[in-house]
């Protein structure tokens, strides 16, 4: 049993409807109690789609428990079949039906439906959404591709798409960036899969000469079985940022035998020189902790530290089918990843930082305001402000640009810093204020001195703050307080200190600042 | 299966629709379940905290309930069943209790502690009944250990809130002194409601009013033979019963919604008080008079349009009385997820004769029947709004009528503008 004030992904028949919802022709029926029903609105209104997600709920009571809960799901199926006309069918249960146990796959076969009906096996006790999600997706894949189809004379130059869902983050928009800069490269697109995608485009995807997989989550179980049954290799770089964007560019343009060359030679995105222009120096170094699934956490990891500048301070993942890479990247940093679905954990490990930026999700932007903390999300869980009218990619060059307006924005600006620094006892333009940019946000909630904060804890033989250092301390900008509280109780405790003082505060200070 | 029209006896013996027959349907129902009243419970009752047990499922229900809307730090969680719950594996008392203590650690401000059942939790017949009884003698005096059960399998939505004041109700003791108060609202209402309705009761001479929910766990009215209730809203079916086990009368009355609804409301007070006219007339004519004056412009609006209810709160029926007889609007079908004749009766005389009521849902033939109607406004849950609004219709969310405060004379103007509001919006816009 696990306390959980939030959670990062829902439920594994939410994975499944996230698939049956990008897809055309496909529907889903889900043996459900009443009240499941709740996450059509996480597609009709934070997605804002304007049509009801394609599934069937049938709507168990306690009074049915007793009863015949198979019929009602047999019956709710014939309906779903006649209603909707479907191409195929995917059908299962959900946390609680997987509990009464009626066998949603045999019960549906019963019914002999004239399409392919394939029954999903989703333990929702046990696994989470992006886990249903690509578990689908593979049942699917496996459902409708006979492998050994593609002819002899298919196009070397073609590829398919794999991953964007419905409520992806981002993933309309990576997918119009990513489309066009394959068919910049002379690269044609065969199918797209699992969005918009129908059941016979599905058996279609093994005409392809190979797989580009954007999002491992919910493609890379499916991509690993054409891989092996169709003989098409699949992308590992996945497009984020510049580097990793360039890096992508070779590695399809390798797979389809062309030549990247002139596409490579090209100035694709303002962030390098936006970052190198001098108005970024302040970027130099600054503190940023990294949270979200694998895909997004890695590639944030990268251009954080090697397009930013920043410094990596701490990074992990809620993606536990995902941590090794995410273990070894923040390895690579000097750092151990925090591999946890806890929104708890995470909060206590950004209070145990004081970072100076989060990249994470929506979670972490509730963290980071508790904490007054500057933060830019980078990767679902979604929200409805995640779904912006606005062309707005993650991948490609574009989504560099995008990346670094996001992620610099909530930042004090340059030379706003030092000012405020310099004059901070101005009444309106003090430490209290939020960044100039950012309007009247109101006051900034000083960081509450959460209990989760192991600085304060380590530091329990310390007595104290004396009256007058504490007061010095305010006069540190709020965006460093906090790491200079830390770094003083830290430096006074290291040396059996019993009191901090003006001069300990200064003397930390030099001490780490060497 | 959907059964007939159920037959009325008496026919047009009775006044307005409460002799009428109501279709009945059983199918896919487009409602949230009961844990979704946690959404405007914890933030009611301040130093309560609702812990849910059951499924990731249920955690990500609220979660996308309440998400959007929630930016201070919630008064709920979810303790997650897992497989070794399940199993048999772990222990699932010392699991819970690890759970609560865990929390009750992080939050020393929590006073009551509701453990809320769910689908899952009730098919594996956790009792939790016994759990809060063993956490509340661990916990006590601290904190108070309540249960009850917002599963799907047995509430809808607003049911949720029926079943955690129904737990409430048998808890508050009896003072020393041995008296309840006179009169006891219950129902969660807005705090500007309740103050406002507090005024109004004073100057009806009634000092000694109590509200259920209070605002802290500490303050809950005690109930007692002599007290009498009003229902603030139409969906407590079972905190009405555990009110009257525990010696309390129910006040009929149709709800406070509307000029209309709020003086009956009132009125019915009054009279089991026996207030005088005079009195009533001086406490209430000025709210009814800013009532009138506050819908008239949207009445204007909205005189004539035809409305179409789904299910939802239970609210639907009470509403579809306002928007008919105080909006002039022309009522099409009014679903509701289920209709509790003997509170409704007072609502129901007042409904226009002919409304088609209907009771439970099919979701895809209710459907059928809104476009078949072709209404000018169609009450609807989140799930169905943008789907029908890209259909061409203009939709209202349902769910912004139970968590705007829409109760009271001074609130008739706000709650005719949510209806108001959809098509004032399309007369607006050109793309």
């Amino acid at each position: 049993m696990q306390l959980t004030l939030w959670t990062y992904e829902g439920p594994p028949h939410v994975g499944a409807m996230r698939i049956a919802t990008a897809m055309k022709g496909m529907h889903y029926v889900l043996h459900a109690p009443q009240g499941d029903t709740y996450a059509d609105l996480l597609f009709t209104m934070i997605e804002r789609r304007d049509s009801r997600p394609p599934v069937t709920y049938t709507t168990f009571q306690a009074r049915d428990l007793g009863g015949d809960t198979a019929e009602l799901f047999k019956s709710s199926c014939a309906s779903a079949f006649e209603r909707f006309q479907p191409e195929a069918m995917i059908v299962g249960a959900s946390c609680t039906a997987e509990l009464i146990q009626d066998d949603p796959g045999g019960l549906a076969k019963a019914l002999a439906l004239p399409i392919p009906v394939i029954p999903l096996e989703l333990p929702s006790y046990q696994k989470k959404e992006n886990w249903g999600a690509a578990e689908t997706f593979y049942r699917i894949v496996r459902g409708l591709c006979h492998p050994g189809s593609r002819s002899a004379d298919f196009n070397p130059r073609s590829c398919n798409i794999l991953g964007p869902t419905a409520l992806g983050f981002r993933h309309r928009d990576d997918l119009t960036e990513i489309s066009r800069l394959l068919t910049r490269l002379g690269i044609a697109i065969n199918v797209v899969a699992p969005l918009d995608a129908r059941p016979s485009d599905i058996a279609r995807l093994p005409e392809a000469a190979f797989n580009v997989v954007l999002y491992p989550e919910t493609a890379e179980p499916a991509a690993r079985w054409l891989e092996k049954n169709c003989s098409q290799p699949m992308t590992t770089v996945i497009p984020i940022g510049v580097s990793a964007t360039r890096d992508f560019i070779a590695e399809v343009a390798k797979l389809a035998g062309i030549d990247a060359g002139p596409l490579l030679a090209e100035d694709a995105s303002r962030l390098p020189w936006y970052s190198r222009s001098v108005d970024s120096t302040y970027l130099t170094g600054k503190r940023v902790f990294i949270f979200g699934d694998a895909t997004h956490v890695l590639a944030a990891a990268r251009i954080a530290g090697k397009e930013l500048g920043f410094d990596v301070v701490g990074m992990g993942t809620y993606s536990r089918e995902f941590a090794r890479p995410v273990r070894e990247a923040a390895k690579a940093l000097g750092l151990e990843a925090l591999i946890t679905d806890d929104y708890l954990d995470v909060e206590a490990k950004v209070a145990e930082l004081q970072p100076e930026l989060v990249l994470g999700t929506q979670m972490e932007r509730h963290i980071a305001k508790r904490l007054g903390v500057p933060c830019a999300v980078i990767s679902a869980p979604v929200h409805v402000q995640d779904f912006p009218a606005r062309y707005s990619p993650q991948m490609g060059f574009e989504g560099a640009n995008v990346i670094f307006d996001t992620w610099v924005h909530p930042l004090m600006m340059g030379l706003e810093e030092h000012l405020i620094h310099m004059f901070r006892d101005d009444f309106e333009f003090n430490d209290k204020a939020a960044p100039s940019h950012l309007g009247h946000g109101g006051a900034k909630q000083e960081a509450k001195p959460a209990a989760a904060e192991p600085a304060r804890i380590e530091a329990k033989q310390l007595s104290g703050w004396a009256p007058d250092a504490e007061k010095e301390l305010q006069k540190v900008p709020f965006f460093v307080r906090g790491k200079a509280r830390r770094n003083t109780e830290r430096y006074a405790t290291e040396r059996g200190l019993h009191i901090i003082t003006v001069e300990t505060l200064y003397d930390a200070k030099a001490h780490y600042s060497r | 299966m959907n059964l007939p029209f159920r037959s009325a006896d008496q026919g047009q013996a009775l006044p307005g629709c409460s002799g009428q027959p109501v279709l009945k349907q059983r199918g896919q129902r487009e409602v949230f379940c009961g844990l979704t009243g946690i959404v405007w419970l914890h933030r009611k009752i301040q130093d309560a905290f609702f812990l849910v047990v059951g499924s990731r499922t249920c955690a990500h229900l609220i979660q996308s309930a309440a998400g959007v809307m929630i930016f201070a730090e919630p008064r709920f969680a979810t303790a997650i069943i897992d497989e070794r719950d399940l199993a048999g594996l772990a222990d699932i008392d010392v699991e819970l209790d690890g759970v609560v203590n865990r929390l009750l650690e992080r939050r020393p401000d929590i006073k009551l502690l509701f453990l809320v059942g769910s689908c899952p939790s009730e098919v594996i017949k956790l009792d939790l009944k016994r759990a809060s009884e063993r956490l509340s003698k661990l916990h006590s005096p601290r904190v108070r250990v309540l249960n009850y059960s917002g599963s799907g399998i047995e509430t809808t939505f607003t049911q949720g809130e029926d079943a955690c004041l129904a737990a409430l109700v048998p808890d508050p003791p009896l003072p020393a002194s041995g008296t309840a108060p006179s009169l006891v609202v219950a129902g969660a209402l807005s705090d500007v409601v309740e103050d406002q309705f507090t005024r109004i009761f004073r100057d009806l001479g009634l000092d000694d009013v109590a509200f259920l929910p209070a605002r802290r766990s500490s303050g809950m009215p005690a109930i007692g033979p002599g007290t009498r209730f009003l229902l603030a809203q139409p969906f407590l079916t079972e905190t009405a019963r555990a009110l009257e086990e525990r010696g309390a009368t129910h006040i009929a009355a149709p709800f406070p919604l509307g000029a209309e609804g709020t003086t009956a409301w009132f009125k019915a007070a009054a009279d089991a008080f026996g207030v005088s006219d005079s009195t009533f007339r001086s406490a209430t004519d000025a709210g009814r008079m800013r009532a009138a004056m506050a819908t008239a412009p949207h009445r204007e609006a909205l005189v004539g349009k035809r409305i179409f209810f789904f299910p939802d709160s239970q609210l639907e029926i009470p509403l579809a009385r306002f928007v008919s007889r105080e909006l002039g609007m022309e009522l099409t079908e009014v679903g509701t997820p289920y209709l509790h004749r003997q509170h409704l009766t007072p609502e129901l005389e007042l409904m226009p004769q002919g409304t088609v009521l209907s009771e439970g849902q099919d979701v895809e033939l209710q459907l059928d029947r809104c476009r078949a109607e072709k209404p000018d406004l169609v009450v609807c849950g989140l799930g169905l709004a943008n789907p029908l609004e890209a259909e061409g219709f203009a939709t209202k969310w349902s769910i912004e009528l139970v968590f705007t405060p829409i109760q009271g004379y001074d609130q008739a103007g706000d709650l005719a503008r949510l209806f108001a509001r959809p098509l004032d919006r399309r007369t607006r816009l050109e793309v």
